[in-house]
């Protein structure tokens, strides 16, 4: 490497912060990182995931504001990659670029009546409490009685707790004012989490689960028969430790009084989702009994459903991608098109190895990226001379409204200054134009 | 609240929690890893790095697991919250029931 170099991260998510971590603090390769998001904001689904309600995994923000903030880091906020700016285009002007633009799509379950009204992706339900911009901010009005969740992973567990938490506990989050409200006022009683298998092969985890049934604000109810297992299940609880503790608390939540609360979450297993019922909206999940106790397909009557059956990825022009996987197809990160190994193309985190694992897993994930990206741009030297022309300049005199380290900065200032003015620490702003606003209140005087 | 390490890292150290610990909150002592109660962010990838199984959420912990919640924090008397790991690196010793127990296959 004779110049320094430039590398392009395609998201600001956990795993491409962590890229450019290991990229801006190795000084042997001087490198010039650029983090480009399509959110005026940054840090993924750290900002628009993680449940509101878990601030201290939230606290992670203030690690991955160290990374973004490094002299040789730049954050790119409010370019989409792909319409803002093509990849090709973006590739002529960096040696490297490291698509880590995450998995945010919800999957579908593809039966009859999933796009009846009432039917949603818990994705788009985390994505509008979260205060996403692009989920609109009267996206939910919460009116039904009874809802159903189908599935039974961490997710599963956030959205159900969120539909029961009270006003206070709310306000004691960063959600936005008016999702305070349809959440208080929601009408929703009885909440029922449905797993396709049974609760040996449940997803969540034993400390997610504890906090479900430490809430005050409603009933936790676990079936006995539910907990009756087969030798499958048996098999696997016997090889997975976290499994056998999930189960122990599910019997110990089974032995439990119903308090009589006014809300309640029930537990439905190996049920398997077959059908939407209803005429202009939803009415009841048919569900199929998949362990054999009974070949009648059980009706849930519910007039609110959010599946939560695991994120996909989405493609961005330009890129190779696998739509059955919804991942970038990659060796140890290199990105593999149909002619082999796309020059100069990464992939990390989810679009590089499918929803799965915890923030911390995209450590060492992003870790086996990079050393990828080194170990290549030390054996070949780089022979193209990248194209004239910082790209972002180029993008600001294209008049795109680029909102950089000092905007997010003033963004930030200004949801702690809104949360104060209502008497709470921090209140995400929703709407595109609110951020954006905000990011160039303060341009001129970022202290 | 706070993941915990337990006995079963005594000698065994494998250190994958290490690498995937997004706040560099586990400490590593002579003879086991420590997670520093007032750091860890209750991600959870130690407990599904480990090898061992070794680490615990505090509501899981068992009466035999239950002391290491107090071992992993005491651990941490006179050092405080230096805020990552490899910045402190190794602070070369254990709380004191660690380094008292027993090795394997030492007499």
């Amino acid at each position: 490497m004779t110049h320094p170099l430039s590398v392009a991260i395609v998201g600001s998510g956990p795993s491409g912060a962590y890229c450019a971590r290991l990229l801006s603090e190795d000084g042997s390769l001087d490198a010039r990182v650029d983090v480009y998001d399509r959110l005026p904001a940054p840090y993924g689904l750290v900002r628009y995931g993680v449940a509101p309600d878990h601030q201290k995994i939230k606290s992670i923000t203030a690690s991955l504001a160290e990374i973004l903030e490094h002299p040789r880091v730049r954050f790119v906020g409010n370019v989409a990659v792909g319409s803002d700016v093509s990849l090709d285009g973006l590739r002529r002007h960096y040696d490297a670029v490291i698509l880590a633009c995450g998995a945010s799509v919800g999957r579908r379950l593809g039966i009859t009546g999933e796009d009846l009204p009432g039917v949603f992706s818990a994705t788009d339900f985390v994505a509008w409490y979260s205060g996403h911009p692009d989920a609109a901010v009267d996206r939910f009005s919460l009116t039904a009685e009874q809802a159903v969740v189908i599935g039974v992973g961490n997710v599963a567990l956030d959205v159900a707790r969120m539909l029961v938490r009270t006003a206070d506990e709310l306000r004691r989050t960063d959600v936005p004012e008016h999702v305070v409200e349809v959440l208080a006022a929601s009408s929703i009683r009885e909440i029922t989490i449905v797993g396709r298998r049974g609760p040996a092969f449940a997803k969540f985890t034993s400390k997610e689960l504890a906090e479900l049934g430490a809430l005050e604000s409603a009933d936790v109810v676990v079936d006995p028969a539910d907990l009756i297992l087969d030798e499958e299940q048996e098999a696997a609880l016997a090889a997975n430790p976290a499994a056998r503790r999930v189960l122990g608390k599910l019997r110990a939540m089974a032995d439990r009084e119903p308090r009589g609360g006014e809300r309640s979450i029930r537990f439905a297993f190996a049920c398997r989702p077959a059908e939407f019922l209803g005429t202009t909206a939803v009415e009841a999940v048919r569900f199929q009994r998949s362990l054999g106790r009974s070949s009648e397909p059980v009706d849930v009557p519910a007039q609110f459903v959010l599946r939560s059956i695991g994120y996909h990825g989405s493609r961005l022009a330009d890129m190779p991608f696998d739509e059955r996987t919804g991942t970038v197809p990659n060796d140890v990160g290199r990105v593999i098109g149909p002619d082999g190994p796309v020059p100069g193309l990464y992939a990390a985190g989810w679009i590089k190895r499918g929803p799965t694992g915890v923030i911390g897993t995209n450590r060492p994930d992003a870790s086996e990226t990079v050393r990828a990206l080194v170990d290549d741009m030390r054996a070949a030297p780089l022979k193209r001379a990248a194209a004239p022309g910082d790209p972002v300049d180029l993008l600001r005199l294209g008049g795109k409204a680029i909102v950089d380290w000092a905007g997010w900065r003033a963004i930030d200032r200004a949801e702690r200054e809104y949360g104060e003015r209502l008497g709470r620490d921090r209140v995400k702003l929703h709407d595109r134009t609110r951020l954006l606003d905000a990011a160039s209140a303060t341009d001129a005087s970022e202290d | 609240m706070t993941y915990v390490v337990t006995q079963a890292c005594v000698d065994v150290k494998d250190r994958s929690c290490v690498d995937q610990c997004p706040v560099d909150c586990i400490y590593e002592g002579e003879r086991m890893m420590y997670i520093h109660p007032d750091e860890c962010v209750d991600c959870g990838a130690c407990e599904a790095a480990c090898p061992v199984s070794a680490i615990f959420y505090s509501y899981d912990l068992t009466p035999e697991s239950e002391p290491f919640l107090e071992i992993n924090a005491q651990f941490f008397a006179g050092i405080g919250s230096p805020a990552g790991a490899s910045k402190l690196g190794r602070p070369g010793r254990d709380h004191k029931f660690v380094a008292s127990l027993p090795h394997a296959g030492r007499p």
